[in-house]
Order: C-alpha cells, then structure tokens, then sequence
C-alpha cells in the first residue's frame, strides 16, 4: 500500500476523539507537507462542526500495523471462551443438593 | 458613532469573506479548500455578529445592513474588494495583510469601554488565532516565491488606502451579491 | 476462477469485510476504484452548480449554511479521493482521467442551475437522492469506504435540512417565490428520476455480487419516491409526471425515464458538461504551481 505521491508530500493518518474518555479512533487522513499544514487541513476537515474532542495526527510511516498472529496449539485458557465453567457447576450443585 | 466603527468592520468582514469564499471549490487543494472556505464562514459569522450589535443601535437588522445598503453606503477598505479569486499568491498576500491590519484592530477593540464590543472582539479574536497561523503558515511557504513578493507589493497601496473608497469592480460585487434579494424585496427566503 | 476468489467471495457475501491492506482479487479492486473514482468526481463536479449561488444567497444565514454544503462537498470529495488513492490510483492520475472524459460523474452535476429555486432543489431533492445510494454504502465489503460514509451520511443530513428549509420559505413566501420551486422541480424531475440509474437485476448487478452496494437501482428509486414525493405533494407543488402514482402494493409506478438522455449526459453531452469540466481544468492549471513546487518537501 502506498500510492505515488509528490517528492515530499505525506500521508497523516488522523485519529479522532468524539467525546472526552473515549479511544481516539481512525478517521482519515490527509495528504500535507509537513505536520503543520496537516494540523491546519484536519482541524477543518474533522473538526469544523465542533464534532471532535480532539485529533491525533500520526505520518502513516510511522504506524506500525500488527495483523497476523498465530496460536497453532489452540491455548484456550488464555481466552474466557476456553472454560466449561456451565458444566462444573451444574455437577457440584447436583452433588451439593445431593448431600443435603 | 459606534454604529458607524462597527459597520467598518462589518463590511470589512463581509467583503473580505465573500471574496474569500469565491475559493470554495476551486482552491489549489482540496484539503486547503475545506480549510479556507472556514476562514470565510467565520468573517461572515463575523460581520454578522457586528451587524446585529449595529442593527440594535439603528433599528434594523443584520442582513438590511448587510445587503439593503446602497453600494455608496458601504465603508469597507478597498483591500477587501478586489477580486483575487485567479491568482492564489494575491489571495494570501491579502489575508496576510489584512491579518496583519486586522490584529492592531481587534486588540484596540478588546481594550473597549463598551463591554459588548469588547465582548465580541474576544470572541472574533479566538478565531483569528487560527486565520493568522494559517496566513502566517501559507506566508512562510510562499516566501522566495517570486510571485508573492510581487503581490504584495502589489496589494500594500490598497491596505493604506482610504476607508470607503469604492473600487471599480465593487457595483458589480452588490449586483450579484444582491441579485436574488432585490428580486422579492421584504420577502423572507 | 481460482480458490482464492471463491473464497473473497463467499466471506464478503456472507458480509465480511476487507482493507486496504488485505488481498483483494483484480475485478474486484477494478469495479470497486471505478465507482469510488465516479463518486469522488461527482462530489467535486457537485461544488459547481452551486458555487455561483455562494455568491448570491439573499441572507447571511443562507450564505453560512450553503457555503458549509458546498464545504462539506469538497471534503466528500477529499475522503473518497483519499480511498481511491489507496487502492492505488494517484489523484493527479483521477483529475486527469475526469477532464479528459475517461472517468464519469453523476448525470445531475452535467445541468444548469438557473434560480434560487434550483438551490433549494439541489440541496433537498438531489441531497436526499444521493444519501439513499450513500446510505446503501455503509456496509460496503471495503470497510475504508464504508467508514468515510458515516461521516458523509451524517453531513448530508445538514444538507437536506438546509434545503428543506429553502424549500419551505419560498413555498410560503410569494407566488413569485413559490413560482420558483415549482419551476425548479419541473426541470430537476426528469434528472432525478434517472439519477439512481436503469434498473438491474440483482444477479446481474457487479455492485451487489461483490456486496460494493446493499442495494439495487429499483430499490433506491422506490425508497425515494416512498420517502419523498409526499413531502413534496403537501408543500402544494406538482411532480410533472401524470403517470406517478403509488399501487396498493406500495410499488410506485412511473413514466419511463429517458435513458437515452442518461446516457448522453454521463459521457459528458449534459448541457453544462463540457464548461464545468474546462473551468475545473482552467484552475488545476493555473495553481499547478502551488502544488509543485509549495507543497511538495
């Protein structure tokens, strides 16, 4: 990914923050010179109907994206799908009541 | 006498914005056009905020002093007039200028005894924060860059001109600036 | 076809979405660049029709709120571009293919707009139109453009209201006023009523089978009529087709639009084709030198 651009011009990714504690999320981007002309662009662009709380702007060669993983041995603990908990339960309630 | 003041401004802001939003659409590129159609909407919310504070005084509202005025009656610089819409180095050449003029302006205003003017300065000036760095961003770019130095040499007569000279090409300007208002006067649209 | 496709295929039918950085197969990515490209376009031929009325809108008010349409217009205009772009077609490459007529833009930006009437119109009528084929993009198999449609759906709404507003001062304003609106949608009808295009049969349909649109041409014309033509019949003004009327299957039937005269205009015959696209070269032309040598390092 990468489309040809003029010697100099860079991809700003911009994130936007809606309202306060919330995650800056992707938005966009913009083509600028420099970070300044970036700030002046975006500001207008995702910002003009007072729609965000805040804007990051991040040069795209900066990011670095993460979008492979491997889990080859199926490690279920280490997600809370990989318990039976419902199962266990209802064994020690039976026996509980059994008991009693 | 203030409604005299303000309606300088007014008009001013008017013009400047209506000449700064010839831009929309064609400006050199499209993230510099959504950015700049902004500094014009705000110098219009500008001249209206003026108007209607003027129009309180005189017993109007905001769009008769806006539009219903004869042309002879406006009392902006001749620096706003011009039209600049085919050369993008003039263009910025007047908003750096005008910025510049503009800054001694609202900082007097802001000092003023009469606390809605200075109320509005303050508010007027928060924005101008934004039209300065981006006429001072635009100005730094555009430095060795011969055309610009030309413009504004070009356009400083026009920035020390007399206030209420009406340049030629201003009649033109309140023609379609009126047109559609002038075809049902009184109506509401 | 290969695996791979088939495999693209069921995932986005099934409603899986894809980004730029994943592998998409050629036609898609051909199909899809093609009718981004159009819609980029149409937002940044759209601006000139109404610029002129920027100019001569009769209040502030109207003056602040068209001038913020025709922004947003060229803000559509700069996030669709930008997703072209990264499918990989450079925007001096999409400027060039527009003004040399290789690339297409919707047939309602080829006409004049002759009164304030048309303003009102455009920004009701022609609005409300676009955000229904808008609205059938925001689960685009291409999350990137589906993203940016959010916040075109969400500023196009800004749109209608204004133009609804314009509407409805001339309708209750003089006959002179009135008179306007009527005149407006007598000429606009014909061009929206073609505006969503002839109508295709979803398996026939390349948008629907790669899931680029949830939506066939019929079905936003209809969803258009549904929602539109009583509004427009309660403001008292007539839609100029005797033969529109709504069956008690709720279908709305119609007169034939004149694909013919669809057809000649999108390839660039519409009246204002030809002038609209030389203005738009004139002044890429003359602020080339802005973007070469400013705005480059």
């Amino acid at each position: 990914m990468g489309p040809r651009l003029g010697v100099g011009r860079v991809i700003f990714e911009v994130f936007r923050q809606e309202k306060k504690g919330q995650p800056f999320a992707h938005a966009g981007s913009v083509e600028a010179p420099d970070a300044a002309f970036a700030d002046a662009w975006a500001r207008e662009q995702f910002g003009r109907r007072g729609e965000s709380e805040g804007l990051w702007l991040v040069p795209r060669s900066s990011i670095h994206a993460i979008t492979e993983w491997a889990d080859e041995f199926d490690l279920k603990y280490r997600r809370v799908d990989g318990y039976s908990i419902k199962e266990r339960l209802r064994i020690a309630r039976d026996r509980a009541a059994a008991d009693r | 006498m203030r409604a005299t003041e303000l309606l300088q401004i007014a008009d001013d802001e008017l013009i400047l914005g209506w000449r700064d939003s010839e831009w929309t659409g064609i400006a050199p590129t499209l993230e510099e056009d959504v950015a700049f159609s902004s500094i014009a909407q705000n110098e219009i919310g500008h001249a209206r905020a003026l108007y209607e504070l003027a129009a309180a005084e005189l017993g109007t509202d905001a769009d008769a002093l806006a539009f219903d005025r004869a042309p002879d009656e406006y009392l902006c610089s001749p620096l706003v007039q011009l039209r600049l819409v085919d050369d993008w180095a003039k263009t910025i050449a007047r908003r750096y200028l005008y910025e510049q003029a503009d800054r001694v302006r609202l900082a007097a205003l802001m000092e003023s005894g009469d606390p809605e003017v200075a109320g509005i300065a303050a508010k007027m000036d928060r924005e101008e924060v934004y039209h300065r760095m981006h006429a001072e961003l635009w100005a730094a770019r555009l430095h060795d860059e011969p055309r610009f130095r030309d413009a504004l040499e070009e356009l400083q007569p026009y920035a020390d001109a007399e206030r209420g000279t009406l340049l030629p090409g201003f009649a033109e300007l309140w023609e379609e600036m009126t047109v559609v208002r002038r075809s049902a006067p009184g109506a509401a649209w | 076809m290969d695996a791979r496709t088939e495999e693209f295929i069921a995932y986005v039918q099934d409603g899986g979405q894809v980004e730029a950085t994943d592998w998409l197969p050629d036609e898609y990515r051909q199909k899809l660049v093609k009718f981004v490209e159009m819609h980029a376009n149409s937002e940044l031929m759209g601006v000139l029709p109404e610029r002129d009325w920027i100019l001569r809108a009769p209040t502030l008010q109207r003056k602040l709120a068209l001038t913020a349409k025709v922004q947003d217009e060229v803000g559509h205009a700069q996030l669709i571009y930008r997703v072209a772009e990264d499918l990989g077609k450079p925007r001096e490459q999409m400027f060039a293919d527009l003004l040399s007529g290789k690339s297409k833009f919707h047939n309602v930006f080829h006409y004049p707009t002759k009164t304030w009437g048309d303003v009102g119109v455009i920004a009701w009528l022609v609005d409300a139109a676009a955000i229904i084929s808008q609205k059938a993009l925001l689960k685009c198999s291409y999350a990137p453009y589906a993203r940016i449609m959010k916040k075109i759906c969400w500023e196009e709404s800004f749109h209608i209201l204004h133009g609804r507003d314009v509407i409805l001062a001339m309708v209750t304003g003089t006959d002179a006023q009135r008179e306007l609106v009527q005149e407006a949608l007598d000429r606009w009808w014909g061009p929206l009523m073609q505006f969503h295009g002839n109508p295709i049969a979803r398996d026939e349909d390349p948008m629907w089978f790669w899931r680029i649109k949830s939506q066939g041409n019929e079905e936003a014309r209809q969803q258009f009529l549904e929602g539109y033509v009583p509004q427009i019949r309660e403001l008292g003004l007539t839609v100029p087709d005797p033969k529109l009327h709504r069956r008690d299957d709720g279908v709305w039937e119609y007169s034939e639009p004149d694909w013919d005269e669809l057809r000649s205009v999108v390839t660039g015959h519409g009246p204002r084709s030809a002038e609209r696209l030389a203005f738009r070269a004139r002044f890429l032309e003359q602020e080339k030198w802005v973007r070469d040598s400013v705005l480059a390092a």
